[in-house]
């Protein structure tokens, strides 16, 4: 069963009148995850926020975007705030950037989390503390207490990760969330990534431009460029014998990398 | 917080030091003997060496530098400025009732012009592009661009002469406020209204209004975290604009023939009152370090970042 389905998904800048997605078709099976993958400027981003109707005012769409059978496109702008955070949970790449500057984090949780449950503050602080215990955050309480800038790209990362194991939404939309951290982290957000999956089976959206880590994750997969759907099917499939030339150009230079990697590792061992 | 406070209050401390300093440097380097213009002050007829001699001993002027320094130095902690040496009376019987009137004036002026940039500020970014923010903006330059004394003339003429609605000058009434706070606001509020409009577009923008919208926060909550964090800007210009309100009233004081410290200034220059002329600047000053210092501790207390960088 398919909980998301895109049907001819146009988005066009009004002012400058320049189409950025044409006609985009795809659709999220129940518990699968969808890789989007595709160079900056592909229009993958922009994509996942029109699903979530989250575009800048002058970015324009048209199209039928239907979660579990109801139009979102045709929703108000009441009844789908009610639908973001709660039904439809976004992660983004910046951590940092992320949460309020001048605020502790916890004041984003508690705002979030009162707005969809009505939670009182020890409510939520009970709740986000297991949530942020299970994705390996130590101290979720001092955490809580801590303003952005005094935690790490990565723990940002999964303190959004946290949150949306509360809220339980029914799809995880995750824009680039590897993109911004150094390696190590990215491992433990990849991690906490496949555990959320397996633990919980939510479906998700994964936009990322990182091969290794959508092949980690991702059962099906999206290639786009300018702003059109080049490639899709499953992601094996479509790693070991892609049709488009614009996705065997990403697989065999993802390839060539790694495998000049490998060969470094093999000499000096 | 609060060592945040202390250090940054006792930073004020040496700040006030050299301020007097200057202000005693620079009265003192005035080619104009202080003992003379006092005996021209009592309207002596012939002003003899001895007489100027006396008269500098009792001004305390014959004492080494330094000594002079410290003794109005010390002086001056106690509010006691010395005495006019046109008048006689202390500076501050005469100074203390000017600045409290223009401190009347510089609070309504500046409630009106923070209220209004603010409010102005808001629906410019919040209708970006739009006719509403245009039209603002396009009034606001054309009225910012009119000299304030130019303005003044005008509504006297219309309110006051034409209409006869509100007084031309003085301090008798509420009316009195009316002309010459409308006067300040229009050419202050359309300079500040931009810094609030062009910080709240940049904050609209940030990755944190993204991520609230898209956690179904309610756009009065994000509205919220936005003017939060881009009232800071602000914060520290209006508070920076209060002292040049206070500093900058000469002009208004003189056009409303205003009873403050504007006025009483350009009169003790004219009749070259040096003690008076020397509290002015060192009022002034000191209302520069206490409102710079009062909107750091603000933005400390509002933005976390900045309490570390001391």
């Amino acid at each position: 069963m398919n909980i998301l389905e895109v049907e001819h998904l146009k988005l066009w800048d009004a002012n400058r009148n320049k189409v950025i997605i044409h006609n985009s078709s795809f659709h999220l099976k129940q518990g699968s995850c969808l890789a989007i993958v595709g160079e900056s400027g592909s229009g993958k981003s922009v994509t996942c926020r029109a699903i979530m109707r989250l575009n800048k005012a002058w970015i324009r769409q048209s199209g039928d975007i239907l979660f579990k059978g109801e139009n979102l496109n045709h929703l108000t702008e009441k009844e789908m705030r009610k639908r973001r955070g709660k039904n439809l949970c976004l992660i983004l790449q910046n951590g940092m950037r992320a949460f309020d500057p001048s605020c502790v984090v916890g004041v984003h949780l508690k705002e979030t989390l009162a707005e969809h449950f009505g939670w009182s503050k020890s409510e939520t602080e009970q709740r986000m503390k297991k949530a942020m215990e299970s994705v390996m955050l130590k101290d979720p309480l001092e955490i809580m207490n801590k303003y952005p800038h005094q935690l790490s790209g990565g723990m940002l990362q999964r303190v959004m990760i946290a949150l949306a194991i509360v809220l339980e939404p029914d799809i995880i939309i995750a824009d680039e969330p590897t993109t911004a951290l150094d390696t190590i982290s990215q491992y433990e957000v990849v991690e906490q990534f496949t555990k959320l999956r397996e633990r919980w089976g939510c479906s998700m959206i994964f936009i990322s431009h990182d091969l290794g880590v959508v092949k980690k994750v991702a059962d099906d997969v999206l290639v786009m460029k300018d702003g059109v759907i080049v490639e899709r099917g499953n992601i094996h499939a479509v790693f070991s014998e892609a049709k488009h030339e614009y996705t065997n150009y990403l697989v065999s230079s993802r390839l060539a990398l790694s495998s000049r990697f490998k060969k470094i590792m093999g000499e000096e061992m | 917080m609060g060592s945040y406070i202390v250090k940054r209050l006792s930073l004020t401390v040496p700040l006030l030091f050299i301020i007097s300093l200057l202000t005693f440097v620079l009265i003192n380097l005035s080619p104009l003997d202080p003992a003379v213009v006092v005996l021209q002050a009592q309207e002596i007829p012939e002003i003899t060496d001895e007489l100027i001699a006396e008269t500098r001993a009792e001004l305390g002027m014959d004492k080494p530098f330094i000594i002079q320094y410290l003794n109005w130095a010390l002086d001056c902690l106690r509010l006691d400025f010395g005495d006019s040496y046109v008048t006689g009376e202390t500076v501050w019987s005469s100074i203390a009732p000017a600045f409290l009137n223009t401190l009347k004036l510089t609070f309504v002026s500046s409630v009106c012009i923070i209220v209004l940039s603010i409010a102005l500020g808001v629906i410019c970014a919040l209708r970006e592009g739009k006719i509403a923010d245009r039209s603002i903006r396009g009034i606001s330059f054309f009225l910012t661009a009119m000299p304030s004394y130019w303005l003044a003339s005008i509504m006297i003429w219309y309110f006051s002469v034409k209409l006869d609605l509100l007084p031309t000058s003085g301090m008798d009434s509420y009316k009195s406020y009316i002309l010459p706070v409308i006067v300040i606001t229009v050419s202050y509020a359309g300079i500040y209204f931009r810094t609030v409009r062009s910080s709240m577009i940049s904050n609209l923008n940030e990755d944190y209004v993204l991520y609230g919208r898209a956690s179904g926060l309610s756009e009065k909550k994000i509205t919220m975290h936005i003017l939060r964090n881009s009232l800071q800007v602000a914060i520290s210009i209006f508070c920076m604009a209060i002292p040049i309100i206070l500093g900058s009233t000469v002009v208004i004081e003189n056009v409303f023939a205003w009873p403050g410290l504007g006025r009483l200034s350009v009169k003790s220059i004219l009749s070259r009152d040096f003690p008076i002329i020397q509290a002015y600047v060192l009022i002034l000053a000191a209302a520069f370090v206490a409102f710079n210092t009062f909107s750091d501790i603000v933005n400390a207390a509002m933005n976390p970042k900045l309490r570390k960088d001391i």
